[in-house]
């Protein structure tokens, strides 16, 4: 996000004579942040549709649990230590240190956080939770049908504190990734590059559902993903728009940007689906708006609308064709979490280095210029930080998963499976008519006539 | 000619349809039914109310075959929706009295004999 501004902190830190100018609390940024913290977190449900129906009607519940219990899990989480690990000043470039803990310290003042904010400290640090509570949901798209929900809820808190602090660190909370200059505006790198590798490694680690690559598996409500795509892009507007972190004109570039480059994508993306096979699909498009939003997500407050179009149309590609691939491939990411939040999130980390420019639509908004504006080291920057990320993120999943393995089964029975996650895992199903189902009462005693005859 | 008619798991179906392609049967038709075999309750819980779920998702098969089709047809479903868990399914073998083809009127086994 603002590393000029992080660096101005420092200074004010190391004790510079008379730079301590802290910002006023604007009532108008406040009042932009409150709606935007709901909008960021109105993404997770809206995700759980999206993931929800993509998957089979007998484990559509189960999916849609894995990003619902995020809300809780990974939220506490957040309040407890993540927030602390994550964004405080403290510590050092790698970690935070854990003066925040249990939200000790944390006011309605814009005074503590690292960076100079001008919205009430607790407000800050329940948007940036809503992030959070995101990026661990995302990485379940890769390990439906087939994960214990009891190992994933484990995983997931445990990969918020181990995975997603120590790099929204780096990037956000002036670590070493923003020491060096690389920009993320909403979380190309800690979001969706995290999540994308996450649940590449998450997928490789539990294996394929068993009917995988046996037979057709299909999505079973495509007016949900639709549903899912329209409610993330709206919510998306927050996570984009909001990262400015005031109601400013970065907040507004972000906002358009984030309004252009997905509707750009979505016609690149029907141009390819048209071309290859001659009809324009709900699922394609869906997907689309979803990779052109990851796409513009690092880039959305740094680059002219013009340059969004474009990563919009560009962004398409790599991730189209890593969805074709993997289709025909042996990985089973179910839900393309790689291809869509990983490959989109490279391409757009990439593309924030080469379209990035300090003056847009007049105003000097921007951080940075980038390779078009004559800065091409910002290229390799970037590239470097998507390589730091991709290897932390990777190796850390992998860890997390076998200590958890160790503790609990990560796979369900082939039964379970077989059956369905909906009724094994939860004892709930997403559509029944209620037919053969006997009430139990407290004594456990069934009342009443079965529904059926038994034979 | 014979109607062969079998309850099997829904997860199996695809197993079962496999099966029966290479035996060379073509013509069939299926219903998801529900129905209790035997095998152990499920409990499911919303909210306060606790159920056990006396029927199971099942998917029947119907199948018509000419007699020198039955024993294959079975065995194909036979092995292909096999767990060895209870609820399995059962396969019914029942007398059919009259068979048309609706297109052409062919009757009995040339009705149940594929095309081409």
């Amino acid at each position: 996000m603002k590393n000029l501004r992080w660096l101005g902190m420092l200074a004010v830190g190391a004790g510079s004579v008379g730079l301590a100018q802290e910002p006023e609390l604007s009532a108008a940024d406040t009042a932009w942040m409150l709606v935007a913290t709901g909008l960021v977190l109105l993404m997770t449900p809206a995700l759980a549709f999206f993931y929800g129906g993509l998957v089979r009607a007998k484990s559509s519940l189960n999916t849609m649990m894995m990003s619902f219990v995020a809300l809780g899990f990974v939220g506490v989480a957040w309040a407890l230590v993540g927030y602390s690990l994550s964004l405080s000043p403290g510590g050092n470039n790698f970690i935070g240190d854990l003066r925040f803990g249990f939200l000790s310290g944390v006011s309605l003042e814009n005074k503590g956080a690292v960076v100079p904010i001008t919205i009430p400290h607790l407000l800050w640090m329940a948007f940036q939770g809503t992030f959070c509570v995101i990026t661990a949901a995302l990485i379940s798209g890769a390990v439906v049908e087939r994960m214990r929900f009891p190992a994933f809820m484990l995983f997931m808190t445990l990969w918020s504190v181990a995975v997603y602090a120590p790099l929204a660190k780096w990037v956000w909370g002036g670590g070493f990734l923003a020491d060096l200059g690389a920009w993320d505006f909403a979380g190309g790198t800690v979001v969706h590059i995290n999540a994308g590798i996450s649940g590449l490694v998450a997928a490789l680690v539990l294996g394929a559902r068993k009917d995988f690559g046996r037979q057709a598996i299909l999505p079973h409500n495509v007016p949900f993903v639709l549903l899912g795509a329209a409610l993330l892009w709206f919510g998306w507007f927050g996570f984009n728009a909001g990262s400015a972190w005031g109601a400013s004109q970065s907040a507004s570039i972000a906002f358009v940007n984030t309004l252009l480059a997905p509707a750009a994508t979505l016609v690149a993306w029907a141009l390819l689906d048209l071309t290859r096979t001659g009809k324009v699909t709900a699922v394609g498009l869906a997907t689309a708006i979803v990779v052109g939003l990851v796409v513009i997500t690092p880039a959305a407050g740094y680059v002219s609308p013009t340059s969004a179009l474009l990563m919009g149309a560009i962004g398409a590609f790599p991730s189209y064709f890593a969805l074709l691939w993997r289709a025909r491939s042996k990985l089973d990411d179910s839900l393309d979490v790689f291809a869509g939040h990983g490959v989109g999130g490279m391409t757009g980390a990439i593309l924030t280095g080469v379209f990035g420019q300090k003056v847009i639509a007049g105003v000097e908004v921007g951080y940075f210029d980038g390779l078009i504006a004559g800065n091409p080291q910002q290229v390799l920057i970037q590239a470097f930080a998507v390589l730091i990320a991709v290897l932390y993120s990777g190796l850390m999943t992998f860890g997390l998963l076998k200590l958890v393995g160790a503790v609990t089964p990560l796979r369900a029975s082939a039964k379970d499976e077989a059956t369905g996650m909906d009724v094994s895992q939860h004892g709930e199903e997403s559509y029944t008519s209620g037919e053969g189902a006997i009430l139990v009462l407290e004594s456990g005693e069934p009342r009443g006539a079965p529904a059926t005859v038994k034979g | 000619m014979k109607l062969v008619v079998a309850i099997v798991r829904p997860e199996k179906v695809n197993d079962v349809l496999e099966a029966l392609y290479k035996a060379e049967v073509r013509g069939l038709t299926i219903s998801r039914v529900q129905g209790h075999g035997g095998e152990t309750d499920e409990v499911q819980t919303y909210r306060g109310t606790t159920v056990k779920m006396e029927l199971h998702e099942k998917v029947r098969f119907e199948i018509g075959v000419s007699d020198s089709f039955v024993a294959p047809t079975v065995r194909a479903i036979m092995s292909a929706a096999r767990t060895g868990e209870v609820g399995d399914g059962k396969i019914f073998v029942l007398p059919v009295e009259k068979v048309y083809r609706i297109r052409t009127g062919e009757e009995d086994t040339a009705a149940v004999t594929p095309v081409g």
